[in-house]
């Protein structure tokens, strides 16, 4: 009977090492994979069995399903005809999914059916069936998954199972994930302590969360059976572990403040341009936050109505127009209002706020006053895991964009003639005059750049934020808070300052809460503008007065 | 000394705004109580509320204007000092409703209740003694400006910094009051009151005495800015407002001139905030926003900055185009505000008062010069220096 056995293991192996050679014959392995099925309803539990491990041999994860209900006795064959299924229960009897693609295959009676009927030794057959279909899977990310699964699950019973995996193992990583595995359910098993202090070795070098976790309990389960040599080991471990983590969590506070405080700097950049440079102050600045970010859910309408192809790159064509969009509305308020009120800049304060209630009801009125949704393109979702860190793409992206925006700006600045001239004006405007430079054209392009700038603002910001008329209202003091803080008439200050503030409130929040890290946070700027009252990277020199 | 003080707030101008004001406090309330409500005269309970949301609103314009417009400190936070005396109020108000609260608790309001609170917080003691509450609505405001202002004159912090941090302020109160473990009621903030000094708040009647309380307020407030900004050191609050570094120079205590007219005018919009809460029944976070802050500097703008009538002025017809807009056109009040706030800026910048006596005075020069044209006999100096001095005064 043994060789029997052997001989159709043999046949079988060599069916499926034929059938993965070509994609044409995968239709016929299919067909047999589910005569394979078929034939589990047939005969009595040796059988079974039998076309158990005849299954495994496969190595086709297509019957991993069928298995598990199997398993869960869920896996039954109609009488009719001797198919078999596995079935969802239903009132007045069952629907019928089919074992291999998982589609609906009907219904059927209660009396039509006969369940699968395993005992003990089946299910031990099915769970090594299982593990050989997924713990040596061909496929490495399905040896993965597999492997993980069976680290959290913690099961005794599948060490034999991880071991005959191990042996088979060449990828590297997969083989530690298994030693992991293997050592999470030693420690849940009667292993001798010494076999368990050297799983405790294992978990530890995992160093997360779940290393933790396993960890604590096998600190805990050791001090009461009286292993003190373990329950060492394991608290050691543990501690060793929690450092690590607490390392983690401070880079990974960190990368959150680094997040926030890229969106602070953002918002902050144009208005250290129009505040910082010009002295003057737009409270609609926040406004053009929120034009940038309509800009971009008209931009992403159109493409989703007519050219849908295109919605990868709808932030990219939403730049530019948001640039000059909220430039443009820049331009106009500067020509139209603050123009007149240069040297008065409590009125400049007031004419603009009026300006945002205007820009505010506006938009309201056009677009409606709920959120907006605006899509975000596939490259910017998803994230990557970099040691305990978790990045998402979408702030990465904000990132990156706000340290190059503040980059070109300042080029743009530094070695441009425009920067030249904004520069001029601004430490001197009556030489700059006489100099030849026009500088109410330079004062509207100055505003004209800061507005743009807090629009393409409102493109990254529509990605991570509600696009509503109230958009803007949300940022407008915190990006005083950030120049005024960073010091006025110094973008590095700014650039500074944001991060500065996006650090220190996220490291905040854990302790106080996001509400009382915030209240803290204007506390703290409140009186540091009491010490140094020009901000951190003050302008020295006689333009300080002016 | 305080009477030759107060006494010299009153002039023609002060005793005209004066009548006017007790002619208001007596009318109104006459009006509602004494016709039948079918009667022509009578005036119905929502207006008499209605206008004593406007006195409110009036003081606190009052309290801007005299930061503002005589020491040329531009609170964006003002709003902070009315909510402040307004919770100080709602939580008399809130140990009035003693057992008739949903839950019936006699010792906690109902929303400490909801959050399974055990006891009082500590800074709950005393609000159930009406003078204790009263004492608070001008100590917690005129407290927070103190320390406020102390920190901030004294590092010479001006201009549009100090409006930015007022914000801040304000913003951050905001924040902490959103908070249910601040003990105020989160997001609800303090409201369904039921007795003042033991008169319901809901009859006619003490409707009618909170409206003149308030008329009455707005004129004691009128009459103490008017003596400040009248007396010595009203003289020094303008040239701290016109030259800050010179007026030091000369030998001025700058910052203690600041503090003093800034606490006074925070515990004015304590007062405000106080007399507001009951006729409006509620007190809530939203109170704090730093756009109401900046709402109330406007109708000073309107009014004129600089000129106390102006201020209540102010306040009055900006609130009454609010309540008229937002019953008639909804959409439009964000405009007509926004426009507002332009429009003053750039074609009123000294208000409608401001303007009425700029044209008062420009008439009066004229006659003068005419009547140096028209007579040989007097002095044609004379019209010359009425014009010079006319240049000053709009300066």
């Amino acid at each position: 009977m043994l060789q029997i056995r052997s001989f159709v293991f043999a046949l079988l192996i060599a069916v499926s090492a034929l059938a993965g050679l070509s994609a044409p014959v995968l239709a016929q392995n299919q067909s047999d994979l589910r005569s394979l099925i078929n034939e589990l309803a047939k005969g009595r539990y040796d059988d079974t069995e039998r076309q158990i491990e005849a299954i495994a041999a496969t190595g086709e994860e297509a019957a991993v399903p069928a298995l598990q209900a199997l398993g869960s006795n869920d896996l039954m064959a109609r009488k009719s005809d001797g198919a078999v299924f596995i079935v969802k229960k239903k009132s007045g009897g069952y629907q019928l999914i089919d074992p291999l693609t998982g589609d609906v295959a009907g219904e059927a009676g209660r009396r039509d059916m006969e369940r699968i009927k395993i005992n003990n030794r089946l299910r031990r057959a099915i769970q090594s069936a299982l593990g050989e279909l997924t713990l040596m899977s061909k496929n490495p990310d399905r040896r993965r998954q597999a492997a993980e699964q069976v680290f959290k699950a913690r099961d005794t019973e599948a060490i034999e199972t991880i071991d005959a995996a191990l042996d088979a193992e060449t990828d590297p990583g997969i083989a530690t994930l298994l030693r992991e595995a293997r050592a999470a359910a030693v420690l849940n098993s009667d292993a001798s302590e010494a076999d368990k202090i050297a799983a405790v070795g294992v978990i530890k070098a995992r160093g997360d969360q779940e290393a933790r976790a396993i960890l604590a309990a096998t600190a805990d389960s050791s001090a009461n059976s009286g292993q003190t040599a373990l329950h060492d080991a394991a608290t050691r471990a543990q501690s060793h572990v929690e450092q690590i983590l607490a390392a983690w969590n401070a880079a990974q506070n960190v990368w959150y403040g680094l997040s926030l405080g890229s969106v602070l700097l953002l918002a902050a950049i144009g208005l250290a341009i129009t505040f910082g440079v010009m002295g003057v102050i737009n409270m609609a600045h926040g406004e053009m936050v929120m034009i940038g970010a309509y800009t971009t859910f008209m931009v992403q309408e159109v493409i989703r109505n007519s050219a849908p192809w295109l919605f990868d790159a709808s932030l990219a064509i939403a730049l530019p127009l948001a640039f000059l969009i909220a430039g443009a509305v820049g331009v106009a308020l500067e020509r139209f209002v603050i123009r007149f009120l240069y040297g008065r800049p409590l009125e400049t304060l007031l004419a603009t706020w009026g300006i945002s209630l205007i820009l505010q009801q506006a938009v309201r009125t056009i677009f409606g006053a709920n959120n907006r949704e605006v899509g975000t393109p596939s490259w910017m979702s998803g994230l990557t895991e970099v040691g305990g860190l978790t990045i998402t793409y979408n702030r990465l992206a904000i990132i990156i964009f706000s340290l190059v925006v503040f980059g070109v700006l300042i080029t743009v600045l530094k070695s441009t003639r425009f920067g030249l001239y904004t520069r001029a004006v601004t430490q001197n405007r009556r030489m700059a005059s006489s100099m030849g430079i026009r500088t109410p054209w330079v004062d509207a392009m100055t505003f004209g750049l800061g507005s743009g700038i807090a629009g393409i603002a409102g493109v990254a910001l529509s990605q991570i934020d509600n696009v509503s008329p109230n958009l803007g209202q949300s940022y407008i003091i915190d990006s005083f808070m950030v120049v005024v803080f960073g010091g006025v008439g110094n973008l590095w200050g700014t650039l500074v300052g944001a991060m500065t503030l996006g650090v220190v409130n996220k490291f905040l929040e854990p302790y106080a809460g996001a509400v009382l890290a915030k209240i803290l946070l204007l506390v703290f700027i409140i009186l540091f503008i009491q010490k140094r009252p020009r901000g951190l990277f003050a302008l020295k020199g006689r333009a300080v007065e002016a | 000394m305080i009477t030759a003080f107060l006494l010299r707030a009153f002039d023609g101008k002060a005793l005209v705004f004066m009548g006017v004001l007790a002619a208001f406090a007596i009318a109104i309330p006459a009006g509602n109580l004494l016709f039948p409500p079918d009667h022509a005269l009578h005036v119905p309970v929502y207006v008499v509320s209605l206008l004593g949301k406007y006195m409110c609103y009036a003081l606190l314009a009052l309290s801007v204007d005299l930061v503002w417009g005589y020491c040329g400190i531009l609170s964006l936070g003002h709003g902070a000092f009315f909510a402040l005396g307004g919770y100080a109020m709602g939580m008399y108000l809130m140990r009035q409703i003693g057992t008739r609260g949903v839950y019936g608790n006699p010792d906690l309001p109902d929303f400490m209740v909801f959050l399974n609170w055990k006891e009082l917080p500590w800074y709950w003691t005393g609000f159930d003694v009406f003078p204790f509450a009263a004492l608070m609505v001008l100590v917690v405001p005129g407290l927070l400006a103190f320390v406020f202002g102390w920190f901030a004159f004294r590092s010479r912090v001006t201009g549009v910094y100090l409006s930015i941090i007022t914000q801040a302020m304000t913003y951050a109160l905001l924040l902490a009051f959103f908070r249910n473990d601040m003990g105020f009621g989160g997001n609800n903030g303090l409201t369904d009151f039921k007795d003042i000094l033991g008169y319901s708040v809901q009859a006619d009647g003490t409707r009618a005495a909170l409206f003149f309380a308030s008329v009455a307020a707005v004129a004691i407030g009128f009459v103490i800015a008017r003596a400040v900004t009248r007396s010595k050191l009203g003289k020094v609050l303008i040239a701290v407002r016109d030259a800050e570094s010179r007026t030091r120079f000369l030998g001025y205590r700058v910052e203690h001139y600041k503090l003093f007219v800034w606490v006074l005018s925070a515990m004015m919009a304590g007062v405000a905030g106080a007399l507001y809460v009951p006729q409006v029944g509620i007190i809530n976070p939203g109170e704090f926003a730093p756009a109401n802050s900046i709402e109330l500097v406007i109708w000073v703008a309107v009014g004129g900055r600089g000129t106390l009538v102006g201020a209540v002025l102010g306040a009055v017809l900006v609130n009454f185009a609010k309540t008229w807009f937002t019953g008639v056109f909804p959409e439009f009040w964000l405009f007509a505000l926004g426009g507002l706030f332009v429009a003053v800026t750039l074609f009123l910048p000294r208000g409608i008062v401001g303007m009425i006596g700029q044209h008062w005075s420009a008439l009066r020069q004229r006659r003068v010069s005419a009547r140096a044209e028209a007579g040989s006999d007097e002095d044609p100096r004379e019209g010359e220096i009425a014009n010079a001095m006319n240049h000053q005064a709009a300066e």
